[in-house]
């Protein structure tokens, strides 16, 4: 006779208070495959922990995106922003899709070369740009947004130097109603410094100004701030025209789009609530429609969307490690993820799936990683089924920001796999070794030997 | 290791507390360990009886089942030993 499926024992007190309106839970499927693939089988090939990207997904959310701004605006164009997730692959495909490259450092400026990127089509953003990369950047005919004034200054003198003209645009940061106003990068608006330096450039003759760019913030859950940024970046370009004669090229609004994840502390889960594409297109391009520009002279809109574009394509499968309870009596539940490869569950409460069947029955939970480190927590209190060693689990939603900002702490970064739209994988980088660590360190000859 | 006297539990999981007007949601296998306590069986003699109707291993289950009973302790579901000598 077969045995029962086992499942640990459980009592959970049922508290009597006032119901949740928005119901009790109700859902969970497993999640056992992602694009065809069994979760099982990615495991037990390129081992656990393990990132796993949708190529179908992200080239479904670009054309959505693209679909939302294009209906709406004549002139759009998207760069893909390199920090989001700059693994070749991911950013291959996002140029496939017909994106430029936006990049913050010369690493990444030499990485959009290197994948054979036109210059004419990076777009070279940030606050610390050396000569190295501004000479580069000039030579290659890419965009510059200029930061602050001694970039200005140097860029007139490289192009004094070089016998060239640069393609400029600077970054305007302003009171979008929105808080924090993030006014570190870039020129203010309202206190008039965002004009001073346009003047600047205008009157030193060494620049073209091309374009005019702003970045209101992260994650941005209001639409209508983009609406106002780019009503002031309209005002400012029809500013030039008017006093220069001088026709600013394009609009760039930056990104900061919020994904589908949901932020710490937030009632609702983000994918009910969070505006989509559309939101976000309407208000922008209702605003530059409104604006003053002649229908003929209407400037090119880019975006510089990453988050929203590539979060719901990546997934981080795990397993468990252990169960064990607090002292307060809590489930406590160790994965063998932690936040040195899933840095965003600092500020999101990312949803965790298990990847087999359960019951109904589940436990209020706190989820850890494996890094003997306290502040190494995934989740401080989710609802979950009642998870065995050894099972596994599916993190939703992390293809931004982890595969840039993670850590090489205390442990190896894993495999990251790709599932192309013919539903095979792909490793697109590998598991880091002992040796790859090793390589970058040298040891003085006074070292070389343990004893004296 | 006794339960308490009064404490009644449906087949469906619903373990009530009559002293203190508690609640409780059991599963099935939660269902079937507060049974065999009733019937005053040994914890070797459960570990048996569940390691034989259940796909799972003596280690995994012997760590499940110390956890459950001290989460009965907890919510005063079991008698204490000097409780059980009084």
């Amino acid at each position: 006779m077969s045995k029962i499926r086992y499942e640990r024992p459980v009592i959970k007190k049922l508290e009597t208070g006032m119901p949740n309106k928005f119901g009790t839970r109700t859902e969970y499927e497993p999640m056992t495959h992602i694009d065809g693939l069994s979760v099982k089988s990615l495991i037990k090939e390129y081992g656990s922990p393990l990132f796993v990207i949708s190529e179908k997904t992200i080239r479904n959310t670009i054309k959505k995106a693209r679909k939302a701004f294009e209906t709406r605006y004549p002139k759009v164009q998207f760069a893909w922003s390199y920090k989001t997730n700059y693994l070749n692959a991911i950013c291959t495909i996002f140029h496939q899709e017909g994106s430029w490259a936006e990049v913050v450092s010369g690493f990444e400026y030499d990485k959009a070369l290197g994948l054979g990127v036109d210059g004419k089509k990076i777009i070279f953003n940030g606050p610390e740009k050396s000569e190295e990369d501004l000479t580069k950047a000039i030579q290659h005919d890419s965009l510059i947004h200029i930061d602050h004034l001694d970039e200005l200054y140097t860029i007139t003198e490289l192009a004094e130097k070089l016998k060239s003209r640069p393609r400029v645009a600077i970054r305007v940061n302003m009171d979008t109603g929105v808080y924090p106003m993030w006014d570190r990068f870039g020129f203010n608006y309202e206190n008039g410094q965002a004009w001073d330096a346009i003047n600047k450039i205008m009157h030193s003759g060494k620049m073209e100004l091309v374009g005019l760019h702003c970045h209101i913030g992260t994650f941005m859950l209001s639409p209508f701030a983009y609406g106002i940024a780019a009503t002031k970046l309209a005002e400012l370009a029809l500013s030039v025209e008017h006093k220069f004669n001088h026709e600013i090229k394009y609009i760039d609004l930056g990104g900061g789009f919020a994904s589908k994840n949901t932020l710490k502390g937030s009632y609702l889960p983000g994918s009910d609530t969070n505006p989509s594409f559309d939101d976000f297109a309407e208000a922008i391009s209702t605003a530059l429609l409104n604006s003053n520009f002649k229908q003929d002279k209407l400037p090119l809109l880019i975006l510089e969307t990453g988050r929203a574009l590539i979060d719901e394509a990546g997934y981080l499968l795990g397993s468990v490690i252990s169960n064990k309870r607090s002292s307060t009596g809590r489930r406590n539940t160790i994965l063998d993820i932690g936040v040195n490869i899933l840095f965003t569950s600092f500020w999101y409460d990312h949803k965790i799936t298990p990847a087999q069947s359960f019951t109904q029955y589940t436990e209020d939970t706190c989820v850890y990683g494996p890094l003997c480190m306290n502040i190494d927590v995934i989740r401080e209190s989710t609802n979950l089924p009642l998870l065995n060693r050894g099972d596994q689990v599916v993190i939703h939603s992390v293809g931004a920001y982890n595969m840039t900002q993670w850590m090489q702490f205390i442990a190896l970064r894993p495999h990251v796999v790709l599932i192309d739209t013919e539903e095979k994988p792909h490793v697109i980088r590998l598991r880091e070794t002992l040796d790859n660590m090793n390589s970058m360190e040298q040891l003085p000859a006074h070292l070389s030997k343990l004893n004296k | 290791m006794k339960l308490r006297k009064n404490v009644a539990i449906s087949e469906a999981g619903l373990l009530f507390n009559p002293v203190t007007g508690e609640s409780f949601s059991v599963n099935p296998i939660g269902v079937e360990i507060i049974t065999l306590i009733r019937e005053e069986k040994t914890a070797d003699q459960i570990n048996h009886d569940i390691l034989e109707k259940y796909s799972t291993d003596k280690a995994t289950f012997e760590k499940d089942y110390h956890d459950f009973i001290g989460i009965l302790y907890h919510h005063n579901l079991i008698e204490r030993y000097e409780e059980t000598k009084a």
